[in-house]
C-alpha cells in the first residue's frame, strides 16, 4: 500500500487510539511502528505481558490491551517493525522493514513518537551497567527480566513506579536515591494547594507506591546531589551526597531517571516549530487544540506533543482523529465537536496533577549542568566542558557547537544530549533556552542503510514515471 | 568479555537456540529480544566506542541511544530492536574494535 | 576609528581574510550570524582540489594550486597557535569514471589545461586494476580514475573551529548573533546591524556568502550570486575503506564516509530530498560496494555559493571607495590563498596577487 487516508507514526497508547478512532470514521490507516508488537514503551509487548506478569506490572499496565485489541479493524493496516527515517513534503513516510524501505503517502500524517527520558548525564552514565528506569521496565514487560543489584537514581512517579514492581518481584533495588527534597514536595503543595485534588487519582498512585516501598525496607535517600557512577569496565558503585554526607552503595546497575520529555526528533525534522516549556523544562511542538501543528496535513498527539501520561496520550488520538476525520470530510463539524468534547473533559482532569509533578520532582540540578569532565554526548563523548569552551568563542546555538565540536552527530543524533546542549549554551551565553534553540534535525531520523536507500531511487522512478 | 549476569528471568518456556557473540556460542531464548537475551547471558561490553574505546552496553533498551550496536551480517544494528533466532553470528562493531588496544 | 577593517561574514571566507589581516597587524571586526543562518561553511564537502577547476580559465586554476600549495604551511600554523589539527591530507585525489568516453573526454581537457599552465599539472590516469591497487574496496564498474596529486582534503569544520578561536586570539572583534542591515561611508565604513549594533571602520570586506546578494548592491557591487543546493550524506564510523578522497565520497579522520552532492538549482531552500539521498547512496554504492551494508547516520543539504561561471569573485567598489566584495565557492580550497595572498591585495601591497580575471566586469551585460 502506497496511499491512505491517515499515515500514524508509533502503535503506542496515542497512536492506537488515534488509528481506531480514525477508522471508525472511515478513513483509511497505515499505522507504522518500529516495534514487532504494538503498545508503544508504556504498553510494550502488553498482549503477552499482561498475562504472565500481572502481578507485577499493576492494573494500569492491562489498559494497553484494550487499545492493542482495537486495531483490530478493517481499515487500519498495521506494519510493524517499521522504522520510518524520513519524511517529506510533510506527509510522504519513508520506512524500512527487515532491511527494505518503502514509502507511504497520506493525506494526513499523525505523529505519535511519544516520550523520552530526560537525558542525565552524571559522571559514569556511559558505563554499562547504566541504563535507564525505562530499560528496566522494558526489560521486565518485554522479556520478563528483573535487574539484580540495582540502585535507583533520580526522580518522580516512573522511579517509585519501578522499585515497586521490583519489590513485587521479590528483587528490590539496593537503594532509592532520590534528588529532590522536601522542600520541593512542600513548594508544590504550597503552589498547587486543594488544586492538585483534581489530579488526585494519580496522587493516589503515587502515595501508594511509596508505601509499598516502605513497607519492603528500601533504603532511601532523598536530596541527593553529587551523583556519580563509579567502575571501569562496569557499573561497581554509585557515590552521593545525602543526609550531609558523601555516601557510596555497591551495586552492578544504576537505573537512572528524572522524567520524560517530548521525542520532538520526527516533528522537527519537519520543520513543526517547537517552544520551550518552563514547567516541563523540555521543547514542545507548536500545535492547536486538535494537534494540528503548522502544517495542516501534519498532527501530532501523545507525550511527543508535550508529557501528559498515557491516558491523556490515548485522549489527545482520539481528538486528533476525530479533527482528521472532519478535515477530511469523514464527519460534519458538528460531530467532531460533539464527539471531542467529553474528551476534553477527561483530558483535563488527566493533566490535573502534572503540574503538581512537575514542581514536586524538578530534574536532577547536577545533570542540568554537569561538571565539565562529564560526558554530555554519550555517541560523540563530548563533555559539558567542550560545550562552555565553544560558547566561549562565539557559539550561541546547538547548530554551532555541533559544527565545532560534533555533539548530537552521533547516530543517536542528538537525542540524548540536545537538551543538554540547549541548557548548557543558555546558561554560559546568558540567553533563554528558547532563544538558544535546538538541533535542526535532518534526515534521517533514525539510521538507514546505503543498500536500502538506493533501493528506494528505482521505487522514486517508478512513481514519477506513473505521476507523468 | 562474559560477566555475571545482573538480570533474574522470570520463567517462559521458550526454546533456547544458538548464537554466536564475537566467536563464542550462547544459548538464548528463540524470539526474545536480542539485546535483553545478550544482557541475560552475561554477553559484554555489546561494544567498544570508535572515539574513545569505552566499553558500552545497552542504555535506553528504546532504540534511541545507539549504544547496543552490534554487527550481524555485516550491518551494524540496533540490538535492542532485533529478536533472537537461530544460528545469529554476531561480533562487535569494527569501527571501535580497531581502537580498542 | 573602531577597526580598520569590518568583515561582513563570519565564515571559512571572512575569517580566513581577518587572520590574514591581524597577523598583518590590522584591527578586524567580524560581524557574524546567528545559529539559523545558510551557512555553506558547515555544510561543505571539504575537499582542498585543484582537478576539474578552471577548464575555461587557468588563472583560476593556477589560484587554486596557488592556495593548495599554502595550505600546508597555513594549517599548521593554526595547529601551533590553537592545537586544533583540521586533519589536512595531501595526497592526491580522484576523479572517478564508469566510461571509457567520460574519461578520455576528460583528459583531453585536462591536456589543453596543462599545456597553458606551462606543464605544472600532474595527474596520471589509472585503469581499474591500477586503481584496485590503490583502493582495494573500488566496484567493478568504475573502469578508471585521474589521480590529480594536488589533490586532498580537510575537516572543514575544524577548519572554521580553528579559524573563530584563532581570530579571537590574535585580538580580532568576533560579533555573534547579528544581520548586518545596512552599510554607508561617510569618510569612514558605517555598518548597522538589525538590533541596532553599529560598527565603524576604514575599510569593509563583504564576505557574506549568500548574504551578497542583499548588502552588495548598496555597496556598489553586482554581487551575481546564486544558491546552488548540494546535498551530502555521512555514513557512521567505518573501518578505513578508502585511501584518498574523490569527488563521490571521502572518508573523513573520524571514519564516517561523506557522500556527495548533489547540484540542484532551487532557490533557497536547503531540504533534503529521498530522490536525493536515494541517487547519492546508489552512485556511492557503485563506486565502492561495501557501502551498501553501511548505515546512513546524518544527511544534509547546505548552498552553493555561486558566481554565474562558477569562479570567485574578487572586487574592489568604486561607488564606495574602501569597499572589497570576496566571495567564492571554493572556500575551504582558496582558504589559504585567502588567508595569506588576499591581505596583500586588500593592502595593495607588491606582493598583491593579480586577481584581474575574477572582477565582476566579466558579467558585463553582452
Amino acid at each position: 500500500m502506497t496511499e491512505a487516508d491517515l499515515v500514524v507514526i508509533g502503535a503506542g497508547p496515542a497512536g492506537m487510539s488515534a488509528a481506531r478512532a480514525a477508522a471508525d470514521a472511515g478513513l483509511s490507516v497505515v499505522l507504522l511502528d518500529e516495534q514487532r508488537k504494538a503498545g508503544g514503551q508504556i504498553y510494550r509487548d502488553v498482549v503477552r505481558a499482561a498475562k504472565v506478569r500481572a502481578d507485577i506490572l499493576g492494573p494500569d499496565f492491562h489498559k494497553g490491551l484494550e487499545l492493542v485489541h482495537a486495531l483490530r479493524h478493517a481499515n487500519i493496516h498495521h506494519i510493524t517493525g517499521a522504522t520510518v527515517w524520513q519524511i517529506e513534503r510533510n506527509t510522504r513516510v519513508a520506512y524500512t522493514v527487515e532491511g527494505a524501505a518503502s514509502f507511504v503517502t497520506g493525506k494526513c500524517l499523525l505523529i505519535a513518537t511519544g516520550a523520552l527520558e530526560r537525558p542525565i548525564p552524571v559522571p559514569g552514565w556511559t558505563l554499562p551497567g547504566a541504563m535507564t528506569a525505562g530499560a528496566a521496565q522494558i526489560l521486565l514487560k518485554q522479556s520478563g527480566m528483573l535487574v539484580e543489584n540495582a540502585v535507583l537514581a533520580g526522580c518522580g512517579p516512573l522511579l517509585y513506579l519501578v522499585a515497586a514492581q521490583m519489590c513485587r518481584a521479590g528483587t528490590p533495588p539496593q537503594a532509592l536515591v532520590e534528588t529532590q527534597s522536601t522542600a520541593n514536595i512542600l513548594a508544590a503543595v504550597l503552589h498547587h494547594g486543594m488544586g492538585a485534588i483534581q489530579g488526585w487519582r494519580q496522587l493516589a498512585k503515587g502515595l501508594g507506591l511509596l508505601s509499598e516501598l516502605r513497607s519492603s525496607g528500601v533504603k532511601r535517600f532523598t536530596g541527593a546531589s553529587a551523583i556519580a557512577i563509579e567502575g571501569s569496565e562496569h557499573v561497581e558503585a554509585i557515590r552521593f551526597t545525602a543526609r550531609g554526607r558523601r555516601q557510596r552503595v555497591e551495586c552492578s546497575t544504576v537505573l537512572l531517571h528524572h522524567g520524560v520529555v517530548a521525542n520532538t526528533q520526527t516533528a522537527r525534522s519537519i520543520g513543526v516549530p517547537h517552544h520551550w516549556d518552563e514547567l516541563q523544562r523540555a521543547f514542545v511542538p507548536e500545535k492547536n487544540k486538535w494537534g494540528r501543528t503548522v502544517h495542516p496535513q501534519v498532527y501530532i498527539a501523545g507525550d511527543g506533543a508535550g508529557i501528559g501520561g498515557a491516558d491523556a496520550a490515548a485522549i489527545t488520538g482520539r481528538i486528533a482523529a476525530l479533527a482528521i476525520a472532519g478535515e477530511l470530510g469523514a464527519i460534519t463539524q458538528a460531530e467532531r465537536d460533539a464527539a471531542a468534547l467529553p474528551l476534553r473533559r477527561d483530558l483535563r482532569r488527566e493533566l490535573a496533577a502534572r503540574p503538581f509533578i512537575d514542581r514536586a520532582y524538578p530534574p536532577y540540578g547536577g545533570a542540568l549542568s554537569p561538571a565539565d569532565e562529564t560526558i554530555i554526548c554519550r555517541c560523540e563523548e563530548v563533555t559539558a566542558g567542550d560545550i562552555r569552551k565553544y560558547a566561549k568563542i562565539g557559539c550561541r546555538g546547538p547548530n554551532q557547537t555541533k559544527a565545532f565540536g560534533r555533539p548530537g552527530m552521533g547516530p543517536c543524533q542528538g537525542r540524548y544530549c540536545g537538551l543538554t546542549v540547549t541548557e548548557l549554551l543558555a546558561a554560559a551565553n546568558g540567553l533563554s533556552p528558547q532563544d538558544t534553540g535546538y538541533y535542526r534535525i535532518r534526515p534521517p531520523i533514525k539510521p538507514v542503510t546505503l543498500g536500502e536507500l538506493a533501493g528506494l531511487a528505482k521505487q522514486i522512478e517508478d512513481e514519477k514515471e506513473t505521476a507523468q | 568479555m562474559k560477566t555475571a549476569s545482573q538480570l533474574r528471568k522470570l520463567a517462559d518456556g521458550s526454546r533456547l537456540v544458538r548464537v554466536t557473540f564475537a566467536g563464542t556460542d550462547f544459548q538464548l531464548r528463540e524470539g526474545g529480544n536480542l539485546a535483553a537475551e545478550m544482557l541475560a547471558a552475561g554477553i559484554g561490553p555489546f561494544r567498544y566506542t570508535p572515539v574513545s574505546g569505552a566499553p558500552r552496553n545497552p542504555y535506553c533498551m528504546m532504540g534511541a541511544c545507539f549504544d547496543c550496536l552490534v554487527e550481524i551480517d555485516g550491518v551494524i544494528r540496533q540490538a535492542c530492536m532485533m529478536e533472537v533466532r537461530e544460528g545469529l553470528s554476531i561480533s562487535r562493531p569494527a569501527a571501535g574494535e580497531a581502537e580498542h588496544d | 576609528m573602531e577597526s580598520d577593517y569590518a568583515i561582513i561574514g563570519g565564515g571559512v571566507v571572512g575569517l580566513s581574510v581577518a587572520w590574514g589581516l591581524l597577523k598583518r597587524g590590522r584591527s578586524v571586526t567580524v560581524i557574524d550570524g546567528d545559529d539559523g543562518s545558510f551557512r555553506a561553511s558547515r555544510g561543505n564537502f571539504g575537499l582542498v582540489w585543484v582537478q576539474s577547476k578552471g577548464m575555461n580559465q587557468p588563472r583560476y586554476a593556477q589560484w587554486s594550486q596557488q592556495s593548495v600549495k599554502a595550505w600546508r604551511a597555513f594549517s599548521d600554523e593554526l595547529r601551533g597557535n590553537t592545537g586544533y589539527d583540521v586533519g589536512l591530507e595531501q595526497n592526491g585525489g580522484y576523479d572517478f569514471h564508469f566510461s571509457e568516453e567520460t574519461l578520455a573526454e576528460t583528459v583531453r581537457k585536462y591536456e589543453t589545461l596543462k599545456a597553458k599552465l606551462n606543464g605544472d599539472y600532474p595527474y596520471e590516469i589509472l585503469g581499474h586494476n591500477e586503481l584496485r591497487r590503490e583502493e582495494p574496496e573500488i566496484g567493478p564498474k568504475v573502469i578508471g580514475a585521474i589521480l590529480h596529486h594536488q589533490d586532498g582534503h580537510a575537516n572543514p569544520l575544524k577548519l572554521l573551529k580553528a579559524l573563530a578561536d584563532d581570530v579571537r586570539r590574535l585580538g580580532g572583534r568576533i560579533l555573534n548573533d547579528k544581520t548586518v542591515k545596512s552599510v554607508s561611508r561617510t569618510g569612514s565604513f558605517k555598518l548597522e546591524c538589525s538590533d541596532g549594533t553599529t560598527v565603524e571602520a576604514a575599510k569593509t570586506v563583504l564576505s557574506a556568502g549568500l548574504g551578497a546578494t542583499e548588502l552588495g548592491p548598496n555597496m556598489g557591487f553586482k554581487a551575481p550570486i546564486r544558491p546552488q543546493r548540494g546535498q551530502v550524506l555521512i555514513t557512521e564510523k567505518l573501518p578505513r575503506i578508502m585511501n584518498r578522497p574523490s569527488l563521490i565520497a571521502r572518508q573523513v579522520e573520524e571514519g564516517g564516509v561523506q557522500i556527495g552532492a548533489t547540484n540542484e538549482e532551487v532557490g533557497f531552500d536547503d531540504t533534503v530530498t529521498l530522490e536525493g539521498l536515494a541517487g547519492l547512496a546508489e552512485t556511492a554504492i557503485e563506486t565502492y560496494p561495501v557501502l551498501g551494508k553501511a548505515q546512513l547516520v546524518r544527511s544534509w543539504g547546505a548552498l552553493r555559493v555561486l558566481s554565474p561561471d562558477g569562479l570567485p569573485i574578487y572586487q574592489k567598489s568604486t561607488e564606495m571607495p574602501g569597499a572589497y566584495l570576496v566571495t567564492c565557492h571554493s572556500g575551504i580550497t582558496l582558504a589559504a590563498a585567502h588567508a595569506r595572498f588576499i591581505p596583500e591585495w586588500l593592502e595593495e601591497t607588491p606582493d598583491a596577487p593579480d586577481l584581474e580575471v575574477f572582477n565582476e566586469d566579466r558579467f558585463a551585460i553582452a
